[in-house]
């Protein structure tokens, strides 16, 4: 050991600087153990904040209540609407953008070649950069007065909007998880479904796209949750009325419930709004575990 | 069967001045052969002088190597198969392929099976049934799988495997089997059982085989075709070849002098 | 088994497949037309709508009542601020939980713990961050509505991203560097201060510039933690008092009061910061890829 001298020398020095590497050890401990901190300082938060209100207003009025009137004379807190259209919104963008995702993923990953999909691939970035509120604005000026002429509803802010609007902005998460899931396919599958004779096309959708069935699951899961999560943008484009979802009826999501109120809520209808948070949180860990699921069993796949 | 034998039975695919490029490396140089019907033909030589290359052209699946460029001609049963009108999904369908590697689709051994019949329009449950049972019988794993049928083939060992891929390939019914070094990933025991189910799968079908194992080659093959750096060195009957080879370079690669 | 002439020639697959075939690719095309035309309509779209509002007194100016009068110089400087806040707290955080990931943690518990976290952080919705900064922050620590309070919020929320980019470049950092330091009796800490940091720069700036992108576009978090004041301050002054990033004066703008042309403006503005961002990150990722394949050439031919 070349230290051997030095510590003969130096046992003090030496101890000092195991100290220091202890406390440096330490330091880089406390700076990895943020992110739990901060799950758990959410997780508290919103538990603390959200229960409240539901005590008092009573867990099965609260959630499965049918009218929000939070500012009557006598008050009504049900979030059943909300949770129905964060629901029907979210549903009816993965059935408008899953396809259109899916089908543009396998196009990218397996045909694309060169420049066609060197743009393919700026479009979904770029897709994925532009900030909600600029959704929020293009929606709100093309597809709401689009959708009052088109189907002649007095006005066009409502569920169907949100929808299209939703379904734009999970549409590059889709596509970037799919073809991540089906470039990793191997190459081993693909040349024994042709050398049977099938086709490049009857290949890609036969052979690979079942081999990466777990990573596209993993696409429209995480399309699930940006779809759900998302506020600005359909604040924008839904209207914001409390209704029972309908189409082209003016809805409020979860999560635009919270927003919508925030700036001037006090009382037990502040409280309310954070336990409507907390509801969006539990949504968003049932995500979050599918998610996990999903991910994981593609790796096992692959491996 | 002695190469005589050989040439007077009818000649299934052959192969005339075919040159084969990877960019500018030249990887088949003026091959000629002609591969006798319902007969076991081994390809042998060093590393890296184009057995695969060669076996792959066969059934066109070097097509899908961008950098790839092919000249002369190849004929099965007459036909050219790089005639323009050539529907090359037919052609691969007749001239069927098995890897180095076993790469069952990760799906149930059933719906491996199935999977080329389906691609090529068999529907009906009781055909699919039937073909699968007897490919698998054909490929000599049904006692082994008849209770895993709807198991993933990826849970099979990989001899399983492999002989599930020979099984998936007969179940399209095709004419000639290409094989590259269908053993070489494979433990003795079920190298052996391979080599057996070869040996019955001439009965029906021509078999083209990549080997690097001389023994496999003796034991089961009845022709024998050594490449080196691209060229066709030497094609006749293989005990011709590993007994009294007309080409210095044979002798020296039979007796492992190099490669 | 024996085959016609021209069993095999063209036209022969059967028409049910030539239609399958037929059909997925004009899906596939459709589909990849959408993606393109959906972010080409956008940026033309928002860019004819707000480049004709775009002017230097726009740009300049603060906007006052008396004159009705649109500035949004203190929306770009809060904006600035507020990215320059995160980014000096969340590098040290995030950087440091990436070493202590790859360097120091032996436990893999503790690193599936960490890592189970930081996914799920990377999980929430952003209006969920919203209502928790205000909690924590503006409410619990005393930060008011304040820009700080904003930055906060937004480097809980991008310490995953960080961390990712950070661990990825720490990954490629080869080992044979940190053996060599060792061998020469240098300590841990040395060893990481000296070889190892220096070696993922890389990703941490990547892990800024796609920071930079992400807050830029955010709204919903900044809402109720930066508000949505116009007031144009000094930096530290800034830093303490409420202020709007150009998303939120975008919102507020097009939601709250109508001002459509100065919307389209910012959101002009804002495609074109997002989209060069984005570019930005994706030419740092290649060339940085591209650097240390050359930089490690030993290492690379071991692999
Ligand atoms: N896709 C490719 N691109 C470029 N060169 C290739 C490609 N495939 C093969 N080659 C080259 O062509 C030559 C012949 O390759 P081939 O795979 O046919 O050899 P082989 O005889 O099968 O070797 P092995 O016994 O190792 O399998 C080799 O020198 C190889 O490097
Ligand atoms: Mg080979």
């Amino acid at each position: 050991m070349i230290g051997e001298r030095e510590i003969t020398v130096t046992a003090q020095e030496s101890a000092r600087r195991k100290r220091i590497e202890r406390i440096i050890h330490g330091i880089f401990l406390m700076l990895g153990l943020i992110t739990v901190g901060c799950v758990l300082l959410i997780t508290i938060y919103l538990v603390i904040s959200g229960i409240p209100a539901m005590r008092t207003i009573g867990l099965k009025e609260f959630l499965f209540g049918q009218k929000w009137a939070s500012t009557a004379a006598e008050p009504k807190y049900g979030i059943l609407p909300f949770i129905l259209t964060s629901i029907y919104g979210t549903a009816g963008a993965i059935v408008l953008g899953v396809p259109i995702g899916f089908f543009a993923a396998v196009y990218i990953a397996k045909i694309a070649k060169g420049r066609i999909r060197w743009l393919l691939q700026s479009a979904v970035g770029m897709l994925a950069g532009v900030p909600s509120v600029v959704y929020g604005l293009v929606g709100m000026m093309v597809l709401v007065p689009g959708i009052r002429k088109l189907f002649k509803v007095p006005d066009g802010a409502s569920l169907l909007a949100s929808i299209i609007v939703l379904a734009v902005m999970i549409l590059p998460s889709i596509i970037k998880v799919s073809v991540t899931a089906l470039e990793a396919v191997p190459q081993e599958y693909e040349e024994a479904s042709l050398a049977m004779g099938a086709t490049p096309i009857e290949t890609y959708f036969r052979v690979s796209v079942p081999a990466a069935k777990s990573g596209i699951a993993a696409a429209v899961v995480l399309g699930v949750g940006r779809a759900i999560g998302e506020a600005m943008a359909v604040m924008m484009v839904a209207g914001n009325a409390p209704n029972m979802p309908s189409l082209f009826e003016s809805v409020r999501f979860l999560t635009t419930a919270v927003a919508s109120e925030m700036s001037y809520s006090s009382g037990l209808q502040r409280q309310a709004l954070f336990s409507i948070a907390l509801v969006l949180y539990f949504f968003i860990m049932l995500i979050n575990a599918a998610l996990n699921f999903f991910l994981k069993r593609g790796n096992v796949k692959q491996s | 069967m002695n190469v005589e034998d050989k040439q007077k039975s009818d000649t299934i695919i052959s192969t005339k001045d075919l040159n084969v490029w990877y960019d500018d490396f030249q990887a088949l140089i003026d091959v000629s052969m002609e591969i006798p019907e319902k007969s076991i033909t081994a390809l042998i030589g060093p590393s890296g002088c184009g057995k695969s290359t060669f076996l792959r052209t066969l059934n066109r699946m070097n097509d899908l190597i961008d950098c790839a460029k092919t000249t002369g001609s190849v004929f099965y049963r007459g036909q050219d198969i790089f005639d323009p009108s050539m529907e090359v999904s037919e052609l691969r369908r007749h001239i069927g392929m098995v890897f180095q590697k076993p790469n069952p689709f990760p799906m149930s051994v059933y719906d491996n099976v199935a999977y080329g019949p389906r691609t090529h329009g068999t529907k009906s449950r009781a055909k699919l049934d039937d073909i699968v049972e007897r490919s698998l019988r054909g490929a000599a794993i049904w006692d082994e799988v008849r209770d895993k049928l709807r198991q993933n083939a990826l849970g099979l060992s990989g001899g399983q495997q492999q002989r599930l891929c020979i099984a998936r390939a007969l179940a399209v019914q095709p004419d000639v089997l290409l094989m590259d070094e269908p053993t070489s990933a494979l433990d003795p025991i079920s190298t052996t059982k391979i080599e057996e189910l070869i040996l019955q799968l001439k009965e029906n079908y021509t078999i083209i085989i990549v080997t690097h194992n001389m023994q496999q080659a003796l034991r089961i093959s009845d022709g024998t075709a050594f490449f080196l750096l691209g060229d066709l060195i030497e094609y006749g009957s293989t005990d011709i070849i590993f007994s009294t080879p007309s080409d210095k370079r044979t002798e020296d690669y039979i007796t492992g002098r190099f490669g | 088994m024996q085959q016609g002439e021209n069993d095999m020639k063209k036209n022969q697959l059967p028409v049910r497949r030539r239609a399958y075939i037929g059909t997925m690719k004009t899906t596939m095309w459709i589909s990849a037309l959408i993606t393109c035309a959906l972010i080409i309509g956008i940026i033309v779209y928002v860019f004819a709508k707000g480049i004709p509002f775009i002017s230097w007194d726009l740009l300049s100016t603060s906007p006052t009542y008396i004159p009705p009068h649109i500035g949004i110089l203190p929306d770009i400087m809060n904006t600035i601020y507020i990215v320059i806040a995160s980014l000096v707290v969340m590098v040290p955080l995030g950087a440091g939980a990436a070493v202590y990931l790859e360097e120091y943690a032996t436990n893999q518990k503790v690193v599936a713990v960490i890592e189970y976290a930081a996914e799920t952080l990377s999980g929430i919705p952003s209006i969920i961050y919203g209502l928790v900064g205000m909690l924590f922050f503006c409410e619990f620590a005393g930060l008011k509505t304040s820009i700080l309070a904003g930055a906060l919020t937004l480097v809980i929320m991008n310490l995953p991203s960080i961390m990712r980019t950070t661990q990825e470049s720490l990954k490629t950092v080869p080992q044979s560097y940190r053996e060599g330091a060792f061998a020469l009796g240098a300590g841990k800490w040395r060893v990481i201060r000296t070889v190892v940091l220096p070696g993922c720069v890389d990703g941490i700036i990547t892990g800024c510039v796609l920071a930079t992108g992400r807050i830029l576009g955010e709204s919903a978090a900044l809402l109720f933690t930066a508000g949505f004041a116009h007031a144009l301050n000094p930096f530290f002054e800034g830093l303490m008092s409420p202020g709007a990033t150009l998303t939120v004066a975008l919102y507020v703008y097009a939601k709250e009061q109508g001002e459509f042309g100065a919307a389209f403006a910012i959101a002009a503005i804002l495609m074109v910061l997002t989209l060069g961002i984005n570019s930005l990150a994706m030419w740092l990722e290649s060339h940085f890829k591209k650097m240390r394949e050359q930089g490690y050439p030993q290492e690379k031919s071991k692999e």
